[in-house]
């Protein structure tokens, strides 16, 4: 019934929302963030912890749609171990994937590219970036809730 | 639509709009195009009728006994914001109370927070019941204190389904001398109304959720409430005279209303009353129950779904999370076969807080939908359980 879905849904996305990795709050963060979607009221929160410039451990909890859980706990992923300037690379080739489709050659997506499905439905690109703005906040050091309206 | 047969059940967000509707725009456009109220000339003396015949029309369609008590809006929205303001400013001190429901829309919250905030006043809410939607009715009485000066509840909820006991809830607050506004722009196209027999002081409707265009709604308010109540915005038409430093008001209910209005809609709104009246609200009206009764139903039976509102003397939309599954994800998917669903917190944010969840999935039905869709929709919901191995 829904053979053009499997793209948006892949598995690795279901398996990523049902079971979130990196899920939970992380004693001895030294950076974070509230997330929230109005228009839906998904709601996260992100603890990161950092040292010499680069995101050692992070931990994440909310609630909210497959597509914004599975992106989060992706982003969980592929964001420890980095420094903040990877970070900000890496989230501008996201972004351009899930809001125009372009992915760049020489990216440093990796698993990330599984999300690209999103950019062919535009009411879902707040709920897979939803995530990624609230890890920029609490790298940035805004501690303003950040939204996605 | 994606492929499939569109199944519209997104109606309380709006309804779709009959051609004598589109029509009533498109000839107002084509013939009868004027400024109101204003030109000597033929075109404006005809719109200016048009116009002041649709005032007569919604008098009736909601039995005002007065045409002067009908003050067109954009729509529920700007006449609760009117009404805060217009009735609000002059009425309300540090203190009193402005009573309202947990399961309010946005829309007749926040105007009054802002009045709060103006005045010093305080906001309380009769509580709902949990998922069942219901207001706690016993506690009424002690809530409806010698502050209160208005209450002001919605009489079907947008995000339950609940069909609030309006004769009632008016009655015992009139006995204490209280001021009360309905709220019903989920009601309006949906049943008879009937002002002076639901013994209500106030109450707003949207004309987009009627079969009429958006951008067009009204605020009725008994006469004698309307005279007293100063302008909130100031311009043209609004005015008998106007000075440098001074100016006098239009009588009711043109204080209320400065400036050009949406003209066009206000006459489209006409076509859209005699088009509902032509199908029958008590004909919809038993529409909504049987339908939204049987969607009810449906869904219990499809099993793993949390449902909200109550079982029994529902309206026509069915509130409900699938087990496991966000709300979404369930839009999203039944958009794919062509079925036009709400996910989220339909703007009720408080009630949603209220019940743990921060959205639910809603199909809101109108005279249009059949059984047959909802059973097409009940095969969509158990195609995404699959899918989402529930």
């Amino acid at each position: 019934m829904f053979e053009e879905l499997n793209d948006l849904y892949q598995q690795v996305i279901m398996d990523h929302s049902k079971k979130p990795h990196n899920f939970g709050t992380l004693a001895g963060a030294n950076c974070c963030a509230r997330g929230q979607n109005p228009l839906c009221g998904d709601q996260m929160q992100i603890f990161l912890k950092t040292e010499d410039n680069i995101v050692r451990d992070l931990r994440w909890e909310g609630d909210g749609c497959a597509i914004f859980k599975a992106s989060s706990s992706m982003m969980t992923d592929s964001l420890k171990g980095k420094t903040r300037g990877e970070i900000t690379q890496l989230f501008d080739e996201f972004h351009a994937m899930i809001t125009t489709g372009e992915i760049a050659p020489n990216n440093h997506l990796g698993k990330l590219e599984v999300l690209s499905g999103v950019n062919r439905f535009p009411a879902r690109v707040k709920c897979a970036l939803l995530g990624w703005r609230a890890a920029m906040s609490a790298l940035e050091g805004d501690h303003q809730p950040v939204s996605t309206e | 639509m994606h492929g499939h047969p569109l199944i519209y059940l997104d109606n309380a967000a709006t309804s779709q709009k009959p051609q004598v509707v589109i029509d009533a725009l498109t000839q107002f456009y084509r013939c009868d195009n004027a400024n109101v109220h204003r030109g000597i000339h033929e075109l404006s003396n005809r719109a200016s009728a048009a116009f002041e015949k649709t005032r007569e029309r919604a008098a009736r369609f909601i039995n005002a006994s007065h045409s002067d008590e009908i003050i067109f809006t954009r729509g529920t929205t700007e006449s609760i914001n009117l009404l805060a303001n217009a009735w609000g400013n002059q009425t309300v001190k540090a203190g009193d109370v402005i009573l309202l429901t947990e399961m309010e829309h946005h829309s007749n919250i926040v105007p009054w927070q802002l009045l709060a905030r103006r005045t010093g006043a305080k906001l309380a809410f009769l509580p709902v019941n949990g998922d069942e939607g219901l207001l706690d009715l016993s506690r009424l009485e002690d809530s409806l204190t010698s502050n209160v000066r208005l209450l002001a509840f919605t009489h079907i909820s947008n995000a339950l389904g609940t069909i609030n006991p309006l004769v009632e809830l008016c009655e015992k607050a009139r006995k204490r001398g209280i001021l009360t506004f309905v709220d019903a722009a989920q009601s309006a196209g949906h049943r008879r109304l009937d002002v002076q027999e639901l013994g209500c002081d106030f109450l707003a409707l949207s004309g987009h959720k009627m079969c009429a265009p958006t951008g067009i709604g009204l605020l009725y308010g008994r006469l004698e409430l309307l005279d007293d109540m100063e302008p909130w915005q100031g311009g043209g038409d609004m005015i008998s005279s106007v000075d440098f430093h001074e100016s006098t008001w239009n009588k009711v209910p043109h204080k209320f209303e400065a400036g050009t209005p949406n003209i066009a809609d206000t006459i489209a709104l006409h076509a859209a009353m005699d088009y509902l009246d032509a199908v029958g609200r008590d004909r919809i009206a038993q529409h909504d129950s049987e339908i939204g009764a049987y969607a009810f139903e449906e869904l219990e039976r499809l099993g793993k779904v949390r449902l909200f509102g109550p079982r029994n003397q529902r309206a026509g939309l069915v509130s409900f999370l699938l087990h496991n599954i966000h709300a979404h994800d369930v839009v999203t998917f039944a958009d794919r076969q062509g079925v036009a669903l709400r996910g989220g917190h339909h703007c009720t944010q408080p009630l949603m807080k209220k019940l743990g969840v921060s959205s639910t999935s809603r199909a809101s039905f109108y005279f249009y939908n059949t059984t047959e869709e909802v059973d097409r929709l009940i095969e969509v919901l158990r195609g995404i359980q699959k899918f989402f191995g529930e």
